[in-house]
């Protein structure tokens, strides 16, 4: 990271890669991961803070180990959105906002997300899934939770 | 249906990108080695101009205009943009392109920046298309490993370079000043105009920035010329092709490369393959969520800049959004305001504080707590927000001051039955 920070013709150009890296890094950018990112990018905290609560996709409190964004657009919403949502917040026993105890899972909406040729779409760490529906997300749950059984894996 | 010729999508295959070598085998590239043996930037402007392509991202601006307003002796370094943010509602038509075929969009990328004399490009690109970022990871790498990007391209004395951006995911960030504020990693808020990007830009640098679609027309009109990408539309007020999409209420939402100016009607039912069984056909956004509602007389509109801008509706991004006679237009405007209001940088008084009060307004209507001094109150509001500082709260006023224009009967419902008719 530090070699393409030196490597880009302004530093603060990598401010976004620089955060998302440091939050996948450590789970999610934590004020200490804010400060190690303005060091590294030559920048004060503020003008970084500035940035990382403006954007969707960067998260300043604890997240799980897959975020899962549930497309509220117009079309999703035309095609079901609501029903998605409240099956993932029975199946994953959390609200929209909250995170599973086992830190597995962040239930989050998130604006049109561009896949309204598959909806109702939702992301799982920025990777989009549709159609949506019951068995499908079941399906799609239960793998993720293999995955993060396995050690050391994806 | 499929009889149109397929330009931008000539290479478009179920599931998988076009690679390099299938790109090259249907003349990619070659626009771009000629280019730099036999013309000028000039040159290329010209035909740019010429062929009347005009900017596909929404606003409709011509491209050739665009890169000619970088005067001859401007400052350099300049930079380009291709923009791949694509954050409007109910649009996804540039992900499929970047998917079909992303050599072209590199090539593009390279022959708008030698048109404008820049020395790099950025390819910006929205979060939640990591897939899209991974395949110019990969392809980028591929274009530099062929000698079309770098030092010295193909033996000429250009040099050029692309960089891939990530935005950190946010919708004003389609708005072009919104993003150069974004790359230089500043909070993305809108600049003032003048001065105009294309002299005071990137890091006060001359920059031009194009939607992904505009850029990807460059090559096939360097190839085959101006007189023939007119030929390409179906209307003589257009030019070219549009990756036209339609989602919703439709049987099979998709995108499709059509030819400029082809009828509503045939993209629904042609091409979408109609309503689902049951759904009647209410109303549509002609192109994203900042268009407003179309009245169902315009059912049969020819979907082109010009015809729409004459019945006072835009084209915006060519996505259809359709709504059924089922679907409570009430309830849809309130799901876009609530998508505006979120998305609003804050920067200026009349989006930050007028989109709210709309939105809340809009909630009591549909849940029946509505009353009929609001309608005036929301038209007022709508107007307010053309006094904003960007193109961004007049774009999101428009579905519901339409719903109000059109749609009027279905708001007093709302209002009179106390609840909104569409729910049991």
């Amino acid at each position: 990271m530090q070699r393409k920070i030196v490597e880009a013709e302004h530093p603060r150009e990598m401010a976004i890669d620089v955060m998302v890296a440091l939050q996948t890094h450590y789970g999610y950018l934590s004020d200490g991961a804010l400060q190690e990112a303005a060091t590294l990018l030559g920048m004060t905290p503020v003008e970084l803070e500035e940035l990382a609560t403006f954007y969707e996709f960067i998260f300043r409190g604890p997240v799980g180990k897959y975020v899962i964004h549930v497309c509220d657009g117009i079309v999703c919403w035309m095609n079901g959105r609501q029903s998605v949502n409240d099956y993932l917040s029975a199946k994953l026993g959390i609200r929209p906002g909250e995170t599973t105890p086992d830190g597995l899972f962040t239930l989050l909406p998130v604006c049109c997300i561009g896949y309204c040729d598959r909806s109702p779409a939702m992301l799982v760490n920025r990777i989009a899934y549709g159609p949506l529906t019951p068995e499908k997300i079941d399906d799609i749950l239960r793998r993720l939770r293999e995955r993060a059984e396995q050690p050391k894996a994806g | 249906m499929d009889l149109y010729p397929q330009v931008l999508f000539q290479n478009r295959k179920p599931n998988r990108i076009a690679t390099i070598d299938e790109y090259r085998q249907s003349g990619g590239y070659e626009a771009l080695a000629t280019v730099l043996k036999k013309h000028t930037p000039k040159e290329v402007r010209k035909l740019v101009t010429d062929a009347n392509l005009l900017g596909r991202g929404g606003a409709g601006f011509p491209c050739g205009m665009k890169w000619e307003a970088v005067a001859e002796n401007a400052p350099h370094p300049r930079y380009i943009i291709t923009n791949i943010d694509e954050m409007e509602p109910g649009t996804f038509k540039d992900r499929l392109l970047v998917h079909a075929d992303p050599h072209l969009i590199i090539e593009g990328t390279i022959i708008a920046g030698y048109a404008v004399s820049a020395q790099k490009g950025f390819l910006f690109i929205r979060p939640s298309y990591e897939s899209s970022a991974r395949i110019f990871e990969r392809e980028l790498k591929i274009a530099r490993e062929a000698g079309f990007l770098g030092k010295n391209i193909l033996g000429s004395d250009f040099s050029f370079e692309i960089v891939l951006h990530r935005s950190g995911g946010r919708y004003i960030c389609g708005e072009g000043t919104a993003q150069l504020n974004a790359i230089e990693g500043r909070r993305p808020n809108p600049r003032s105009k003048p001065p105009f990007e294309t002299e005071k830009g990137l890091w006060q640098r001359p920059t031009v920035l194009n939607n992904v679609e505009t850029v990807a027309n460059v090559p096939h009109i360097l190839r085959h010329g101006a007189e023939w990408f007119k030929s390409l539309a179906r209307v003589k007020t257009a030019a070219g092709t549009k990756l036209y999409s339609a989602s919703g209420k439709v049987n099979r939402p998709s995108c499709w490369e059509l030819p400029m100016g082809v009828r509503l009607s045939e993209i629904i039912e042609e091409h979408a393959g109609g309503l689902p069984p049951g759904s009647e056909y209410k109303t549509c956004l002609p192109g994203g969520a900042s268009t407003r509602f179309l009245a169902k007389e315009h059912y049969n509109i020819e979907m082109d800049y010009a015809p729409l801008k004459a019945i006072g509706h835009r084209l915006g991004t060519g996505a259809v959004i359709v709504f059924d006679h089922k679907t409570c237009l009430v309830g849809a405007a309130l799901n876009l305001m609530d998508f505006f209001v979120r998305e609003s940088c804050g920067w200026c008084t009349p989006c930050r504080e007028a989109l709210p009060f709309i939105r809340d307004l809009l909630w009591r209507i549909e849940n029946g707590e509505g009353r009929e001094e609001f309608v005036p109150t929301l038209q007022a509001m709508c107007k307010h927000t053309w006094k904003s500082f960007c193109a961004f709260a007049p774009g999101a006023t428009m579905p519901v001051e339409s719903l109000l224009t059109f749609f009027g009967d279905e708001v007093h419902e709302h209002i009179s039955q106390k609840k909104c008719p569409f729910k049991n």
